[in-house]
């Protein structure tokens, strides 16, 4: 194909995206804006319910050394195909809902995006107190903290660029898996990209992809910050000077949290 | 034990039309040339990108390593690929490409844009987990620049870089499968079947049968790198001198 | 005080780490416990602040027996020091040197304040306050270490191979500082190394510990180098112990013979017709000795003053009441082979050779015998 054809495909593209007919709900079609609120409503639950189950259960871990299996364990849930999996939920879930309502299809969707989330956060949770140094840990119960005080004022504060980076890599994949959700189908920013599919209105496939990418770019930035404001200088490395050094050693321990098996 | 019972009685039963979802092996006996060759352009599509992906970080990885200023934009830029989410990379690569929607090359290329995103960053920490002594032992019996790469860094930074490859790959075998809910021929094919026939009530099999191959393809494919990766470090089974 | 009463450490494998001890740390005082990996000499410091508990007898402290205080309570009453020094990676160094005043409950400006007063007593510069700890250097970290084991106060101090990890120049300041804190604290601290020359500087008592947990010999570093008990403590002690053992006796009366001298701004015809054997001790106006000057290296360039820049000085300067090692190090290091000894006021007091150095230390061991 000629580039041509390319340079006008973004052209429809980038009217698609702009024209505000497109944004606002019809009696026909939902808009932008409403698929959008629902992508991230879901996004945020499905987070929200994969942190309250695996931020604790990874803290907890992590300080016992206990139950490490649940980690492994956890991980082999990566191997999953999320699709097929999705597809599974649906015809097992929705049947027993009837009527107007889209719970037959929420449910599954959000059962699916929580066992993708979970994994990322609990196994980054575990390494981060995991990572803690042992002279730390030692330093803070021989000077008399209790296990609580050592896991929320020491391991808990040292763990957060690992666990942070787990909750940014759940929160992305949960923000594309939730796009497949409309493919079972559920409301979303995936709606266009299966409705352009289906009619061939590439320019709206596409303009459903980039609102996607762009969700997900938002997102990670807007994470990014937060940890930013909540990570202590001491851990990140950003002080002035001869910081290198530590802001290195932090950078290596989530690529090896990243790069764990699956 | 019952569930073995399940899948093989299941299979045997002459009743193809079973709902049930351990009827999946009976599933795939109806339709094996199609379901084999789903698999197979499954598994090309989840490894051929990896391959490329690696050949392409490595020279990367390398730069960013070789010239320090290069690793904080180049670790930033593939780690902002990485935040697309595939299905949205599978729509964009065709207009950003020149090539047509539902072109067969729109997935590999997305592919092997993720595989590049991880590997570049984990070529470059391997090549960085090479202890500095051992560059320097390389370098003082003579070698030169290239051969201590290929005959010493390289090899040392195996297995962080096949750590690195599993993830890829397993990674790359469910996006593989979402590429099928858009029309691609693969696995995925089997969840679009699966839900078509789900209306009104569940017809399971395929929908299982595409879970089943998805994940032994995923774990075949893993046990091949962990195979790989153990024969070309033979130093790391080694038993540590008491 | 700290009394170990045949305190044992038995794992559940039956690996004993340390078999009946009986020692005492005395108030006031530095007590080393040294000896090679695998003595237990980590474990039972380990055992008096309940990180490791005891399996077997007892461990008292102030006639208070360590197993019937509750743990975090006993750790918080003890300073605690350890080899990476194990400061908080997210609090700052004034934060972590105050950690233990605000668990006990200290306001927190008056625990920063107190912090900051120890920053100085460890010799770091205030400006260090507000860093983080992977700012410091190692030796920098440790010193931190040491005022945050210091901040609420505790008499005693926990000091698990606190120097071990910082090189050796570092390694040595710290040592002297060390020493100088504890002359002005007076704490009771039970210190463990594997380095037997830092035991002997540091301990006023040092205790060495054979593999298993046994304890080998419990004596003065003095005791310890002229009197090893077994060949395993000797050959730990190690070489040259017969002249390290000099560095802890003072001669006492010294037979110094005069030397003559001359002064910086003499003229160096002076100098030459002062010389005795071709050197002449040279000394600044407040007497205090600059190095030898040897007469065959000739007057500074053109004129007919000393030339500074050619005085000897690599000669050691012993103190009048110096010990044995001291005085003949000082002989044995000078160009002439006379040691230059000085007094209180470091003013040149006369000089000793080696023979009768030597001389003095068989005549003690004459005496002794």
């Amino acid at each position: 194909m000629a580039t041509g054809g390319a340079g006008e495909m973004i052209g429809q593209v980038f009217s698609w995206l702009t024209d505000s007919a497109h944004w606002r709900d019809t009696p026909l079609d939902t808009g932008i804006t409403t698929q959008l609120l629902a992508h991230i409503k879901f996004s945020l639950i499905a987070v929200g319910i994969a942190g309250a189950i695996a931020l604790p259960l990874g803290l907890f871990i992590g300080h016992t050394r206990r139950a490490t299996f649940l980690v492994a364990g956890a991980n082999a849930l990566r191997s999953l195909p999320s699709v097929g999996l999705l597809v599974l939920l649906t015809v097992m879930i929705a049947p027993h809902f009837h009527g107007r309502t889209d719970v037959g299809f929420v449910i599954p969707t959000e059962i699916v995006l929580v066992l993708l989330a979970i994994p990322p956060i609990l196994s980054n949770t575990y390494a981060g107190v995991d990572n803690v140094s042992p002279a730390v840990t030692d330093a803070a119960r021989g000077m008399g903290m209790r296990g609580r005080q050592i896991l929320f004022g020491v391991e808990l504060p040292c763990s957060l660029p690992l666990i942070f980076s787990g909750i940014r890599s759940a929160t992305l994949q949960v923000i594309a898996t939730a796009t497949i959700a409309s493919f079972v189908p559920l409301g979303g920013l995936g709606r266009f990209i299966y409705d352009g599919l289906q009619q061939q209105d590439y320019p709206q496939m596409i303009g459903g992809g980039v609102l996607v990418a762009a969700l997900a770019l938002t997102a990670d930035m807007l994470l990014a910050l937060i940890q930013r404001l909540v990570v202590s200088r001491g851990i990140s490395g950003r002080f002035s000077k001869s910081g290198g050094a530590a802001a290195d050693a932090v950078d290596a321990a989530i690529t090896r949290a990243e790069v764990a098996p699956v | 034990m019952s569930l073995l019972h399940a899948v093989f009685a299941t299979a045997d039963s002459p009743s193809s039309a079973s709902s049930s979802p351990w009827h999946f092996f009976g599933y795939f006996l109806d339709h094996r040339s199609q379901d084999l060759s789903w698999l197979w352009t499954h598994t090309w599509l989840s490894v051929v990108p990896v391959i490329v992906g690696l050949l392409i970080a490595l020279p990367l990885g390398w730069l960013s390593r070789r010239y320090g200023w290069l690793y904080p934009p180049m670790v930033s830029i593939t780690g902002l690929l990485y935040t697309i989410p595939s299905i949205a990379l599978f729509v964009l690569v065709p207009p950003l490409l020149g090539l047509s929607s539902l072109d067969p090359l729109q997935v590999p290329i997305a592919l092997t844009v993720y595989s590049v995103a991880l590997l570049v960053r984990v070529v470059a920490d391997g090549l960085a987990s090479v202890p500095e002594e051992v560059n320097q032992a390389a370098t003082a019996i003579g070698y030169g620049r290239a051969r201590r790469l290929f005959a010493v860094e390289l090899p040392v930074a195996v297995p962080v870089i096949a750590a690195g490859l599993r993830v890829a790959t397993v990674s790359n075998v469910s996006m593989v499968a979402i590429a099928g809910t858009i029309g691609m021929s693969n696995l995925g094919q089997l969840f679009q079947i699966g839900k078509d026939l789900s209306t009104p009530t569940a017809y399971y099999p395929p929908i299982v049968l595409g879970i089943v191959l998805c994940v032994l393809l995923a774990l075949v494919l893993d046990a091949l790198i962990i195979l790989a990766t153990r024969l070309m470090t033979p130093w790391r089974r080694a038993v540590p001198a008491k | 005080m700290i009394r170990f009463e045949s305190a044992s450490k038995t794992y559940p494998d039956g690996t004993v780490a340390v078999d009946a001890l009986d020692l005492v740390a005395p108030s006031g005082q530095i007590t080393v416990l040294v000896g090679p990996s695998g003595c237990g000499k980590t474990t039972s410091l380990r055992m008096i602040n309940r990180m490791i508990d005891a399996t077997g007898g007892r461990i008292l402290l102030d006639d208070q027996d360590v197993a019937k205080v509750e743990p975090a309570q006993l750790r918080r009453g003890i300073g605690y020091v350890i080899q990476h020094a194990g400061l908080f990676p997210h609090r700052t160094i004034i934060d972590n040197i105050a950690s233990v005043p605000l668990m006990l409950g200290t306001s927190k400006k008056e625990a920063r304040a107190g912090a900051m007063d120890l920053l100085d007593r460890v010799g770091l510069d205030q400006k260090f306050a507000r860093r983080y700890p992977a700012q410091l250097s190692g030796g920098q970290q440790q010193r931190v270490g040491v005022a945050r084991a210091l901040a609420a106060d505790p008499p005693v101090m926990l000091m698990d191979e606190p120097f071990s990890a910082v090189d050796p120049v570092v390694r040595e300041q710290l040592q002297d500082e060390f020493l100088r804190l504890q002359s002005d604290l007076g704490k009771t601290i039970v210190f463990v190394t594997h380095d037997i020359d830092e035991a002997i500087k540091l301990g006023d008592q040092v205790a060495v510990l054979r593999v298993g947990g046994h304890l080998a010999q419990m004596a003065t570093p003095a005791e310890l180098l002229s009197n090893p008990v077994d060949d395993f403590v000797a050959n730990f002690v190690g070489r040259d112990r017969g002249y390290r053992a000099l560095g802890f006796e003072a001669v006492g009366q010294l037979p110094l013979e005069p030397e003559p001298t001359v002064s910086l701004e003499s003229s160096f015809a002076e100098a030459s017709k002062v010389a005795t054997d071709g050197w002449v001790l040279v000394l600044d106006a407040g007497r205090h000795p600059q190095g030898w000057l040897a007469i065959a290296d000739g007057p500074s360039a053109g004129s007919d003053s000393i030339d500074r820049g050619r005085l000897r000085r690599g000669g050691t300067v012993a103190s009048v009441d110096g010990t044995y090692r001291a005085v003949l190090d000082a002989a044995l290091s000078s160009p002439t082979g006379r040691g230059v000894v000085v007094g209180h006021d470091g003013t040149f007091a006369g000089t000793l050779n080696a023979t009768q150095v030597v001389a003095l230390i068989e005549s003690r061991a004459g005496a002794a015998s």
